[in-house]
């Protein structure tokens, strides 16, 4: 089974803050990593390839430093990474990005001489959080999608997929090509080895641009291919003018609480 | 003085560092208390290839250097002590005396299997009578034609319950003093062998320190490791590369004490104010971070002139003598800046408190170092 990982380098959140005064994020300074659900991803088609054989690419849009995220890919068990890097995507949103990476994806197959039964994402990014572009890319390509995937068997030609939902989960079978977004899995992605470290450390990422993918139109791409405008981004204000009651019996308190919520036309 | 801190250290740092974190430290409190030895995250460090850092691909090693390995047991160690000796007493003392003395066929039979984690490894030299002075040795070693037959008991062996393999000294001729001393190569389920006491120590509680019994111990004639009376000499030489893993875990619990206590003192109030907002907290502190890097430096030094193959003994003894020191100076400021609080178990900083102190005694006391030193110096 040959697998698609689509992955992105994000920021550490756990790290980041955000500042007081223009409520952005302080990018600075704070280590990139990759996106904690893309790992899941990786890891989930990784156990398929080492179960079915195959060949498991990773694909990443960004800067010239995903690279590094690329190689940490590498070193857990992705045979090959591509980085996908060009002025004319900068600024895309998910639709342009989803586009590129769509595009991409035909142009390696190209390249590489196959053709890939999967293509895998996380279910969201945790910098944008959008979960938009696994299901983008799907329509893009014209393929089944299933998305939230806590588990993937593969079964003659075919997947199965464990979707989650709030209450438990659905079991639902695609045939193949598709794409699969993955959330946290029961089970945590490898650790690397010393070994696969210093010999992802070695290896030539590509950079793929827009000459490298013949097919593209450049007016989806970028800026100009986004349609999304971002009008505001601010931090919620936290208000603290709520009413508190103090030193009254239960009874009496809940009575309180119903008239006030009445008066505020809460009920 | 070049450290050689390549990208590739800091990767496997990186890698370890995440490790530490996530496996090591959540499980660091919970052994201490029960005395389990952390097969799990040994067989784990095992896949990552940490159990055979410093050691050719040809044996199964991971490639990498000495100051490699020195900072994997640095990182383990700020989280959990007995995760790294683990790591340092199987690496240094037995791994690598199998390595630097160790016949071509001793090597293919032990180093791939240590370095991948299928076996663990551990080194008996200490007896009852034999500490510090450790030429008293009275296990013996009899050659009995085809065969050696072992007597005897060591003490204090780290890993002794859970490792496969020992790097064993005997006496193989008394009238020759320490020239009569040989190395062993012993597998845990030789014939005559066996695990005796088990000990329940102050700190580094899951590292299962234990006697080893010898009676009519058969070890195959090949077993024999280098040359007949070299043993001694073999032993001294691989404390020597023992004490920088072992000034290393001391820097990991000074460093780990540190992280830890700033982290409480930014968030503990007193008198209307942060612990962290008061001068005795900043100057304490600072004093022990210099004091923590002043000590790196000197194990750095250390584990680089391993690598350079320098002669590094008193390089060693300074880092360790140094590096314990501070750790336990370091870890009894740290509670101290805790108050009540330290002195419990909700905080790790009495653990660290307990760990440390065993690094100014095993694999030579601070005493020991002084001696190494003074004698480099010409000071006899």
């Amino acid at each position: 089974m040959n697998i698609c990982v689509c992955m992105k380098q994000v920021p550490d959140t756990n790290e980041i803050k955000v500042d007081p005064e223009t409520h952005t994020l302080i990018r600075k300074g704070v280590p990139s990593i990759v996106n904690p659900f893309d790992t899941y991803a990786q890891e989930v088609g990784v156990r398929l390839k080492e179960a079915s054989g195959g060949k498991l690419i990773v694909i990443s849009m960004g800067p010239e430093q995903a690279k590094e995220a690329i190689k940490s890919c590498l070193a857990v068990g992705a045979d090959g990474g591509y980085l996908i890097s060009s002025r004319n995507f900068g600024g895309s949103d998910t639709l342009a990005t989803s586009y590129i990476l769509s595009e991409a994806i035909k142009a390696i197959e190209e390249k590489e001489g196959l053709k890939f039964d999967l293509i895998l994402c996380g279910k969201q990014a945790t910098d944008g959080d959008t979960a938009q572009v696994g299901p983008e890319i799907a329509e893009h390509l014209g393929l089944p999608q299933i998305t939230y995937a806590l588990d993937i068997l593969e079964k003659d030609g075919e997947i199965q997929v464990k979707r989650e939902y709030d209450a438990g989960y659905d079991m639902i079978s695609t045939t193949l090509p598709a794409v699969v977004t993955v959330v946290k899995l029961p089970y945590e992605p490898r650790y690397p080895t010393i070994k696969s470290k210093m010999a992802a450390k070695k290896k030539e990422i590509p950079v793929l641009t827009e000459e490298d993918i013949p097919a593209i139109d450049l007016a989806f791409c970028g800026l100009k291919g986004s349609p999304t405008r971002v009008k505001k981004t601010y931090t919620p204000v936290r208000e603290k003018n709520g009413v508190k009651l103090t030193g009254m019996e239960a009874a009496d308190a809940a009575n309180e609480v119903v008239k006030l919520m009445e008066e505020a036309k809460l009920l | 003085m070049d450290f050689k801190q390549d990208e590739i250290h800091q990767d496997i740092l990186d890698m370890v560092h995440e490790f530490a974190v996530n496996d090591v430290k959540p499980l660091a409190a919970t052994i201490d208390q029960t005395e389990e030895f952390p097969m799990d995250n040994v067989k784990q460090m095992a896949e990552m290839g940490l159990l055979g850092i410093p050691f050719p691909e040809e044996y199964g090693g991971s490639g990498m250097d000495t100051l490699a390995y020195i900072q994997t047991v640095e990182e383990l160690s700020k989280y959990c002590a007995t995760t790294g000796v683990i790591v340092s007493a199987h690496t240094s003392l037995c791994c690598t005396p199998i390595y630097q003395f160790g016949s071509e066929e001793q090597k293919k039979k032990y180093l791939p299997k240590l370095c991948s984690g299928e076996w663990l490894g551990a080194f008996a030299l200490t007896e009852p009578n034999a500490g510090t002075d450790a030429s008293g040795q009275q296990t013996v070693a009899v050659d009995a034609g085809d065969h050696w037959v072992l007597n005897g008991s060591k003490i204090f062996i780290t890993n002794a319950g859970a490792a496969d393999v020992f790097f064993v000294l005997a006496m193989t001729d008394k009238s020759q003093g320490t020239k009569g001393i040989s190395a062993f190569i012993v597998e845990k389920g030789y014939q005559g062998f066996s695990i005796g006491k088990h000990e329940d120590k102050m700190g580094i509680r899951a590292s299962s320190t234990c006697e080893l019994v010898f009676e009519d111990c058969i070890v195959p004639k090949e077993n024999l490791v280098g040359e007949l009376g070299k043993g001694f000499k073999y032993a001294m030489m691989t404390l020597d590369g023992g004490r920088v893993g072992i000034a290393a875990q001391a820097l990991g619990i000074a460093e780990g004490a540190i992280e830890e206590t700033v982290k409480y003192v930014q968030e503990r109030k007193q008198f209307g104010r942060r612990l962290s907002q008061f001068q005795n907290t900043q100057f304490e502190l600072a004093q022990m971070k210099a004091n923590t890097e002043a000590a790196k430096l000197l194990v750095y030094q250390a584990a680089c002139a391993k690598d350079d193959h320098e002669n590094f003994s008193h390089k060693a003894a300074m880092a360790k003598l140094v590096a314990s020191r501070n750790a336990s100076d370091v870890t009894r400021r740290c509670l101290q800046l805790y108050g009540g609080y330290g002195y419990t178990k909700d905080y790790p900083i009495e653990r660290m408190m307990r760990d440390a102190k065993i690094t100014e005694i095993y694999e030579g006391t601070s005493e020991v170092q002084m001696m190494v030193i003074s004698g480099w110096m010409g000071v006899k």
